[in-house]
């Protein structure tokens, strides 16, 4: 990689000097766009222009083919994983806003024990507890649908929730809840009424985070579900693992398994590096 | 009164989540410490007692023991090399360049696509195939005149692993950037300013002052990359499915519980993985839980 082009030292130089810093600068934009220029010109290339040996030429029409035939594949597990991926993300934000809420202003004894209980289950490898999961799912009649899909990401994603809820509601001032005890407000309604109505940014960052990491992920699809349930990831490494299906579909095909959460990326991006930092509780 | 009624409420909002966390996680890692236990290899469920034999016979299993090298090349690669691009990265952009936040959001945005995806794509920059069906990197490089880099990426014998480490890098060395920025961010001017009334050249005020402040940075960095290594598996599905050359303990797991119904053993895979993870993260937790309570 072009890491080569920083070992001189780096300075604060004279203005036109530091500019050469846009050189690597650019380069590792160059790198870090391939993928993204390869799905996006090969899907916008009519059959007749897909060739391997031109895979890197721009499209010299802009034809949409590849998408439509990758759509008509894919659009059933798209619709999977949206019908998926959205009550995850929903009752995840709710549940993780109430144990933020309670473990940062309303702390009961243990409360401070409990919480690195329940964050260590956002690092553990959940090759772990696969087993059990399984059987569970299975035990509970919840096994190869969607139900259990999302049951499992609610679960697993009440560490990642709790933590950014708890740190936020940790950063508001304490006057907030005292006040509105000292007006006879209980529990539910200092919550309901104080911090709810100030909750939303955190609401962004963790709906947009369970939405991303739901969306994307494909170790829970691909041991809870069954084929007619499978979300697109499962669906997409599917079609890649396939000799029938071409180059340039699968191209077309992962560049739609990417627009969603691209599109999040790009509008809220601010939220979601929120999200990203909490992940290594640096939030 | 009215308090202790809270408090009451308070526990009952949050024991819902308690309760599912303590059963699906520690619940279920103490199940499968008892799967692994066991002799369970078939479809139905046995739970007859077999010691420590699958941990034993996993340290003589050629995959297994082929698995652990790959992971160890997978780990210094990936971390290493997102140390690295992270580091030159954040230093780049805390020049206070024009279209830093552009730069910024570019070099991240891998990190909200799925493994999948990078994964089926990478597949074809990283094709091995030659002549007709030369495509990817090695096809640039061949039009390119750079023939000499034309190479067999995720087919190489023996560091093949390097290749699914560099597809890695590019999902990851943006995220390892914004960890470095913000701690460059943290670091008050006045450090610098003081060491440049004394003197000192800027490359002096990064080796002596600013990369030792940034050691904590790194330290977080290789935890957190290092953990995501050890569950590497995606990935190299999508890249290459599942040939032995390029296993990893989470892969075997898989197969050797859904494809070839060895519970008892694939639980055995499963704690191990976990035990080398927590070995990383418990005492990552308890330094980072600590430092927070005392601010």
């Amino acid at each position: 990689m072009s890491t080569t082009a920083l070992s001189k030292p780096l300075r604060r130089l004279p203005f036109q000097w530091r500019h050469l810093l846009y050189l690597p600068l650019i380069l590792m934009s160059i790198f870090y766009l391939i993928p993204l220029y390869l799905m996006l010109t090969t899907g916008l290339k009519g059959f007749e222009e897909i060739n391997l040996q031109t895979m890197w030429n721009l499209p010299k029409s802009i034809r949409f083919d590849n998408f439509i035939a990758a759509f008509q594949t894919l659009a059933p597990y798209m619709w999977n994983s949206f019908s998926m991926v959205i009550p995850a993300a929903i009752i995840s934000s709710f549940l993780g806003s109430i144990n933020g809420f309670v473990l940062a202003k309303w702390k009961f004894r243990g409360a401070d024990l409990i919480f690195p209980l329940i964050l260590f289950g956002m690092f553990i490898p959940y090759q772990s507890i696969l087993i059990p999961l399984v059987e569970f799912m299975k035990t509970i009649n919840m096994y190869g649908g969607l139900p259990g899909l999302v049951l499992a990401h609610v679960i697993y994603g009440i560490p990642i929730t709790t933590l950014t809820f708890r740190n936020y509601y940790a950063s508001l001032p304490k006057e907030l809840v005292e006040a509105s005890r000292m007006d006879g407000a209980g529990l539910l309604g200092t919550y309901w009424y104080i911090l709810l109505p100030l909750s939303w940014p955190s609401f962004v960052v963790v709906l947009i985070w369970q939405f991303t990491s739901a969306w994307n992920d494909f170790l829970f699809a691909v041991v809870l579900t069954n084929p007619q349930a499978w979300p697109i990831t499962v669906a997409l490494n599917n079609m890649a693992g396939s000799q029938i299906i071409a180059w340039n579909i699968q191209m077309a095909g992962s560049f739609l398994a990417a627009v969603p959460t691209l599109l999040v990326y790009i509008f809220l991006g601010r939220y979601f590096l929120r999200g990203l930092m909490a992940g290594s509780l640096k939030g | 009164m009215s308090k202790n009624k809270d408090t009451v409420l308070s526990i009952a909002l949050v024991t819902p989540s308690i309760v599912a966390v303590g059963i699906f996680i520690y619940g279920f890692i103490a199940w499968s410490v008892r799967v692994s236990l066991s002799n369970w290899k078939g479809l139905l469920p046995d739970y007859s007692w077999a010691g420590l034999k699958n941990y034993i016979n996993l340290f003589s299993d050629p995959r297994f023991l082929v698995d652990v090298r790959n992971t160890v090349v997978f780990t210094v690669i990936f971390v290493l090399g997102c140390l690295a691009v992270g580091l030159a990265l954040a230093i780049m952009l805390d020049q206070n360049l024009k279209g830093e936040a552009f730069f910024r959001s570019l070099f991240l945005f891998p990190m909200a696509i799925s493994f999948i995806v990078t994964g089926v794509v990478w597949r074809w920059l990283m094709n091995p195939a030659a002549g007709d069906r030369m495509s990817g990197f090695n096809l640039l490089f061949s039009n390119l005149g750079l023939d000499f880099l034309v190479n067999s990426w995720h087919l190489t014998p023996r560091w093949g692993m390097a290749a699914i480490a560099l597809a890695a890098i590019w999902q990851m060395s943006g995220y390892t950037m914004a960890l470095y920025l913000g701690g460059l961010r943290a670091i008050p001017d006045e450090i610098r300013e003081a060491a440049r009334v004394d003197g000192a050249s800027e490359f002096r005020i990064y080796t002596n002052i600013i990369f030792p402040l940034l050691r904590p940075v790194t330290l977080s960095a290789m935890i957190i990359l290092g953990h995501i290594s050890l569950k590497v598996f995606d990935l190299i599905i999508a890249i290459a499915g599942k040939q032995l050359p390029l296993d990893v303990p989470a892969i075997y797991m898989w197969q050797t519980t859904f494809d070839g119904y060895f519970f008892s053993r694939g639980a055995a895979i499963g704690i191990l993985l976990l035990l080398s993870v927590a070995v990383l993260i418990i005492p990552y937790l308890y330094y980072t839980l600590r430092s927070e309570a005392e601010i």
